[in-house]
């Protein structure tokens, strides 16, 4: 089933006589990209005072003592998995398939919900342990940046539920591929930012 | 239930803000009242308060600042006659305000000043004129501008309740920890501090984003990036800069807060906390902070220098090379405001020379607008006077901050009056002054008359000597030895030097009366001083090709740009005198009280996460994204303005120019 969308509708109808104003994916898109990059320079912010922290354990656990890194490269399979997931649905989005589009946007949101499944029992058995955020320096600065990044996954999840609901309800209408494509920038950004994560907290402070 | 929020929390002991709250309760009631008795609620949340209109958002920020400008400069009085009161010998020698009462007052004058009088005047102007410069309908993302600005009005109102429900941060405008921190400033002030500015620098942020998409996106046809107005130009650096620095700002908050709300260790003395890192991080986003502000006052000075020379710029190119140049520069230059902080000779001589460097581009800046009035034929009407005061004034400013850049020189300046003298010099001679000529612009664009010539000259010259009998004692006081946020000094030979600080303030505060009473003479003579062409100061740029005001598409027919001053070169080919046969339908945005809700919703959030009602900000949190996914399923968000209304409106507009020129 393939819903008229009445944006695309109204391109046909008046032409290419609005085209100026009427670049709507386009200009949005653009916008999309420039909170990307100042999401981009809060993260930055974030990794510059774990940079200076990391070493301020005032006398608690450091990151060798903390880190498993086989069980952050599970985490890290997961939410790169959830990359190329996410650029099937896109793929498919753009050749209209509907159900394809709903089935691997499901798919990423469970992988999703996996890689926030794992952060969230790692922090909890982090604070079992007494390292928790109020112990150090180095462990706030670890909280926030890893939480931080948390934080936009969830995020970007609940987006997700939304756009699927958007689908279900309009279909692949040229407004909704618009939602896919910047929920699709977002959410690969913050596979980009999770590898710097992955590299400076874990593979960095591992050995 | 409530928190930390009781009754104490309401400073019933202190008569003087008893009596300021009570003025404002007053104040507000009667405002409510007189819109209830004139029957105006309607019209005012449907044609303003939920507009998505660039140019009523734009009037809107300016009457924030407006507001804003007389709080904050309540508070350059009381720290002006204290400090007198205090010399005097009131109350023993300690003057009549409490050390705790005026430590707020100088924190709440700077985030005042810069974050909601400075902040939301040059986004303002900003809103109003760049989509009419570039020959557009609105900007890219209209819901979001009018999220934008109720998000900043959210923090605004914030900080207004901090004076009757608690009180303010005691920590001067950035908040440096560990003062900051819950283990010295165990109260609500910085709580206050940090959610009106996590509040209102989203909405910058937004509006960053919104007006940066806008320039590159909307230009009208012909309209390419070298042909572009250079206020157009300084708003895209600026908000570049906002893109760039404001999410520096947002994190460094929220570390702080981590640390007060969550007992952790970013910036504390205990722990591994390092506080001069909350001093890299917020300076890495003060230093770009104070070049968002002058960059789009340059354009601003551009503009009326230019119009008022009835001249084209003297060096385009330069211009936009000299702005970008500034606008990289302002990243390089963070570490100078605290070259004390002892991070050695090498580190500061780089942050010195860096900081120099920046008086280059600048200076060519000067010169461009001194070379645009050369030859020219200046009309001294009141915009280009703040230009030249501006000229003058901004120059000085320029002088005493390259002094300080040297890093020995600094050693001995850092945290005197001479720096206190030397940031007011460049921000009342470069910022205020420069939204001062812009208000007096482009107001007649934004309404349809001009401001009174007479009142507006009399501004300018009670802020300009003001400002000179203001803080020229304040540089001399700095070389002295006195030191800022002080309460009160002990030193008699201080006296003359705050006798004429004093006297200074009182002038600018006749200059601020006046520009008040500009606008209410002005709009009380509003048919005498009409402008029906449009274009009442021979302009040069687009925003004066159409009506004055602008009818809400701003343009009937988009124009097609073939050169720089384009509203000149079509002046030289001769205007249309009368509307064309028929004219396109036009597509519009639609209205949205959205923004209103979603920023009551985080005014209410940030109230409860200050007094720790979580039951209260967990519901107005999830209210707020139930709200904004709700807003995502409104699909009637446009429509089409028809032809033949565009042709009834544009025929007024004819035929009232047909009888001014008849």
């Amino acid at each position: 089933m393939t819903v008229q969308s009445p944006v695309i509708g109204d391109h046909l109808h008046h032409g290419a006589e609005h085209e100026h104003h009427h670049d709507v994916a386009g200009t949005t898109t653009l916008g999309f990209w420039i909170y990307l990059m100042s999401d981009c320079v809060l993260f930055a912010a974030l990794f510059c005072a774990f940079a200076v922290l990391r070493g301020q354990t005032a006398g608690g656990p450091g990151a060798k003592d903390l880190f498993d890194l086989s069980y952050v490269a599970v985490e890290t399979t997961f939410l790169l998995l959830s990359s190329f997931t996410y650029g099937m649905a896109m793929i498919s989005a753009e050749r209209q398939r509907r159900s394809a589009t709903l089935a691997w946007l499901g798919i990423t949101l469970l992988m999703g919900l996996g890689f926030m499944g794992m952060e969230l029992h790692e922090f909890g058995e982090l604070i079992e342990k007494g390292a928790g955020p109020d112990r150090s320096a180095f462990l706030s600065s670890f909280f926030t940046l890893v939480g931080t990044h948390g934080l936009h996954v969830t995020a970007g999840m609940i987006w997700m539920v939304t756009l699927i609901t958007h689908i279900l309800r309009r279909g692949l209408t040229e407004a909704n591929i618009t939602r896919l494509t910047c929920l699709s920038l977002f959410w690969h950004f913050l596979d980009i930012v999770w590898i710097g994560v992955f590299t400076t907290v874990y593979l960095l402070g591992a050995s | 239930m409530f928190g930390k929020l009781t009754l104490e929390a309401i400073p019933y002991h202190e008569p003087i803000i008893m009596i300021t709250v009570a003025g404002m309760i007053l104040g507000g009631l009667a405002l409510l009242s007189a819109i209830t008795y004139f029957k105006l609620w309607k019209p005012l949340w449907s044609n303003w308060l939920t507009s998505i209109d660039h140019k009523n958002i734009g009037i809107m920020y300016i009457i924030l600042a407006l507001v804003m400008l007389l709080r904050g400069f309540a508070d350059a009085l009381m720290m002006r006659s204290q400090q007198l009161s205090a010399a005097i010998g009131v109350n023993g020698g300690h003057g009549y305000l409490p050390p705790e009462h005026y430590d707020q007052v100088f924190s709440a004058h700077g985030v005042i000043m810069i974050f909601f009088m400075a902040m939301p005047f040059i986004v303002g102007l900003m809103n109003l004129v760049v989509p009419l410069q570039i020959g557009a309908r609105d900007v890219a993302f209209p819901y979001l501008n009018n999220l934008s600005l109720w998000l900043t009005a959210a923090g605004a109102i914030l900080i207004n309740v901090s004076l009757a429900v608690g009180e303010f941060a005691r920590t001067g405008w950035l908040a440096f920890p560990p003062l900051s921190e819950a283990a010295y400033s165990p109260g609500v002030g910085v709580d206050y501090y940090i959610w009106a500015l996590q509040i209102s620098g989203l909405g910058t942020l937004l509006a960053g984003v919104n007006m940066i998409t806008t320039i590159l996106k909307m230009r009208a046809p012909g309209l390419t990036m070298m042909r572009l107005p250079i206020f157009t130009w300084t708003t895209l650096c600026a908000n570049m800069l906002i893109v760039a620095a404001f999410p520096i700002l947002t994190a460094t908050l929220a570390m702080l807060s981590l640390d007060r709300y969550l007992g952790m260790h970013f910036f504390t003395n205990d722990g591994g906390g390092n506080a001069m890192l909350y001093i890299n991080l917020i300076w890495a986003w003060g230093h770009p902070e104070v070049y968002i502000l002058i960059l789009p006052c340059f354009g601003i000075f551009s503009e009326v220098v230019a119009t008022f020379s009835s001249k084209k710029l003297f060096g385009y190119k330069s211009m936009v090379y000299a702005t970008i140049c500034i606008t990289v520069l302002s990243f390089m230059v963070w570490l100078h405001h605290f070259f004390t902080m002892g991070s050695g000779a090498n580190v500061n001589a780089f942050f010195g020379i860096s900081t120099m460097i920046i008086s280059i581009p600048t200076g060519v800046k000067i010169f461009n607008w001194l070379f645009t009035m050369y030859r020219g034929r200046v009309r001294f009407e009141t915009p280009i006077l703040w230009a030249m005061g501006f000229l003058v004034t901004f120059t000085i400013g320029g002088m005493t901050g390259v002094l300080t850049a040297v890093p020995g020189a600094d050693f001995v300046l850092h945290n005197s009056l001479f720096l206190v003298a030397h940031f007011h010099n460049v921000i009342i001679g470069g910022v205020v002054f420069g939204v001062m000529a812009g208000l007096n612009y482009w107001f007649p664009k934004a309404f349809g008359f001009k401001l009174h010539e007479g009142l507006g000259k009399l501004s300018f010259w009670c802020w300009l000597i003001g400002y000179y009998l203001a803080f020229t004692p304040l540089y001399i006081l700095g070389l002295m030895g006195a030191t800022r946020r002080m309460n009160h000094f002990d030193n008699p030979q201080y006296l003359p030097y705050l006798i004429v600080a004093m006297v200074g303030a009182l002038v600018i505060f006749a200059g601020i009366g006046s520009t008040i009473l500009q606008i209410v003479y002005s709009v009380w003579q509003r048919k005498t001083l009409a402008d029906l062409t449009g274009d009442p100061w021979d302009g040069r740029t687009l925003e004066w090709a159409t009506s004055s005001p602008p009818a809400f598409y701003n343009f009937a027919r988009t124009p097609v740009v073939h050169g720089r001053d384009a509203f000149w070169e079509e002046k030289q080919e001769g205007l249309p005198t009368a509307p064309e046969p028929a004219y396109a339908e036009i597509h519009m945005p639609r209205n949205t009280g959205t923004g209103v809700i979603l920023s009551a919703a985080a005014a209410v959030l940030g109230f409860a996460l200050i007094w720790h009602i979580w039951w209260l900000a967990i519901l107005a949190f999830a209210g707020a994204i139930v709200v904004a996914i709700g807003h995502s399923f409104n699909e009637n968000r446009d429509y089409y303005v028809q032809g033949d209304e565009v042709a009834r409106t544009e025929g007024a507009y004819y035929q009232k120019l047909g009888t001014q020129e008849a």
